[in-house]
């Protein structure tokens, strides 16, 4: 009983102070934490950077073959002074991303459309459902080839080819979603008397867009793949045409300096994606998009 | 009816009743598998629901009390038999019907307002007014406050309250409940128990009510239907004289009488509940 009111007293003198002890006890671990991780994201990058400078300094690695850190940094600041022999960065850099976005928007609508449409048609979708799974197993990118014969060398086979290759990441995406709706819903919707097209507007659509919204960071990397592609294949401008250049010419360090200038386009276009997604899902329970953060 | 409660949705003729008799007779639902055989859901069910009634529907697993549900709601179409509403025969969609899951269909990605003012806008309500009367309905089932929230935010109780409101904002003359409280633990259950039948003598809607819990038919419902194993079809109808309102199904749960109508109910079930696991387990 004394032992009681002992520890009663004590916890009563100072409760505010043990309180905020331990808060920020709490805030300093996660600081050291958040601190220890970029220490580590700073280490690796310089190990990798560093290692790769060293080892062809020395001669372990070629770098006639395998490029140089230095060499690649030289030859983005060439690409951005002197330009190109097709005309300056940003000329080719313009028509491939161009050429992605085109394809990029083209693939995601045709994609949303013909996924939601087949999804909610179980006719539809048990008569097309195989000739999609034989076309999807095929390998879309040497459509490419034919493009370019069929619509020349200009814009028009690169958007399409990104398009081809965005639709079917989109559209599975979309076909799924549809399918997964929760019919409970759909029941009760239909009990209270909605009509086709208001369970299509207030159930099936919002329910597809989880999984549309997924897709599209996955179906905007395909984009840029088709676009760059088509142009190796045949162009008369874009960061293709300057890969495939560089290829001719023995010159790594062009090859790897365009790789870090589509990079760079692919992130800021990702993060353009995210800020879509934050929009359009607040809906859902924080955790769920945590992987995609990854 | 008392003057308190909004007003039925103008497309309901007979704004003055309150629920529809439910007359369900020779009902046989088959289904086609994928495999092209037919399975016999229900066989040949008859029951009726007097207007205004609370009638629970008890059996084993898979004896086919959804499938029964389904067919009021016109959500299916019977193989043979018929249901009448309000003396209508039911084709197609039957009007002023709420339907509420064990599962709570909420919308996750609309906030608790639109949620529950989904039945009043697809009835064509203009905004305002449908907006009003689903934050009356907020109040009623005990959320005012809640109204930016979304579904996932909430707790299981809550999100049953929604659903609730919901079901109830449109005045429904039937409400169909596919073991609504079936997910929720024991204490929320009893409360949400008090819930609904404090909101139904407000209402007077005719209640089907699937259930695995005994007691819980016993203290809500006016009528219990028991129904065999599968195929179903009626087995036994018990009409439950407990006085109303009901007061608290905590405490009515000990009067003798309950108890009495409990166990007589349960003699009925239990073979069939026997018959019905024995019939799994020999399947597995």
């Amino acid at each position: 009983m004394t032992a009681l009111t002992h520890s009663e007293t004590r916890q009563s003198e100072k409760p505010v102070d043990t309180e905020t002890a331990v808060k920020n006890a709490g805030r300093i671990k996660a600081r050291r934490r958040s601190t220890s991780i970029w220490i580590g994201r700073i280490v690796l990058a310089v190990a990798v950077v560093g290692g790769w400078q060293w080892f062809t300094a020395v001669g372990w690695v070629d770098k006639f073959f395998f490029g140089q850190p230095s060499e690649i940094w030289d030859s983005l600041v060439k690409l951005f002074t002197e330009g190109t022999a097709f005309g300056t960065i940003w000329e080719n850099l313009g028509v491939t991303a161009q050429e992605a976005f085109l394809g990029f928007l083209l693939g995601t609508l045709v994609g949303v459309v013909l996924g939601i449409l087949l999804g909610s048609n179980k006719y539809l979708s048990a008569v097309v459902g195989p000739y999609i799974r034989i076309v999807n197993s095929i390998p879309r990118i040497v459509l490419g080839s034919i493009f370019i014969v069929a619509f020349g060398l200009g814009v028009f086979p690169k958007i399409l080819l990104a398009a081809v290759l965005v639709f079917f990441v989109v559209f599975f995406n979309a076909f799924q979603g549809v399918r997964e709706v929760d019919q409970n819903l759909v029941a009760n919707v239909r009990v209270l008397g909605a009509s086709p097209y208001q369970v299509a507007m207030h159930v099936t659509i919002p329910s597809a867009m989880t999984w549309i919204i997924a897709s599209l960071h996955t179906a905007f990397g395909f984009a840029i793949i088709g676009a760059l592609v088509a142009e190796v294949l045949g162009a008369q401008k874009g960061i293709g045409l300057i890969i495939s250049q560089a290829q001719g010419t023995f010159d790594p360090n062009t090859v790897f300096a365009c790789m870090v200038i589509i990079a760079v386009v692919t992130l800021f276009a990702e993060s353009l994606i995210n800020l879509l997604e934050h929009r359009l899902l607040k809906w859902r329970p924080p955790n769920r998009s945590e992987a995609q953060a990854i | 009816m008392k003057s308190t409660h909004t007003p039925r949705p103008p497309d309901h003729p007979d704004a003055s009743a309150a629920g529809a008799r439910i007359e369900v007779s020779g009902l046989t639902k088959r289904y086609l598998t994928p495999k092209g055989e037919t399975f016999t859901a229900i066989r040949d069910v008859t029951v009726a629901v007097e207007a205004g009634q609370f009638c629970s529907i008890v059996g084993p697993t898979g004896c086919g009390k959804s499938t029964t549900l389904a067919q009021v709601s016109g959500l299916e179409h019977p193989s043979a038999g018929s249901v009448s509403v309000g003396g209508n025969l039911v084709e197609g969609i039957t009007s002023g019907v709420s339907y509420m899951f064990q599962a709570d269909a909420l919308f996750p990605w609309k906030s608790v307002l639109s949620n529950i003012m989904m039945g009043p806008v697809l009835l064509g309500m203009p905004k305002r007014q449908a907006t009003d009367l689903a934050r009356d309905w907020l109040r009623r089932v005990g959320l005012a406050g809640f109204e930016d929230r979304y579904p996932h935010q909430l707790s299981g109780g809550m999100r049953k309250r929604v659903a609730m409101a919901a079901a109830l904002i449109n005045n429904p003359r039937i409400l169909l409940m596919d073991e609504p409280f079936g997910a929720l633990d024991v204490q929320t259950k009893a409360i949400m128990q008090n819930e609904l039948l404090k909101l139904w003598e407000e209402l007077r809607p005719s209640v089907l009510f699937i259930t695995h819990d005994l007691d819980e038919a016993v203290a809500l419902s006016d009528r219990v239907v028991i129904m065999t194993s599968s195929p179903g079809s009626v087995k036994d109808v018990f009409d439950i004289d407990l006085p109303r309102p009901r007061g608290n199904v905590q405490e009515i749960r000990h009067e003798e009488r309950f108890l009495e109508l409990q166990g007589r109910i349960w003699e009925s079930l239990k073979d069939e509940v026997t018959r019905a696991y024995a019939l799994t387990a020999g399947a597995a």
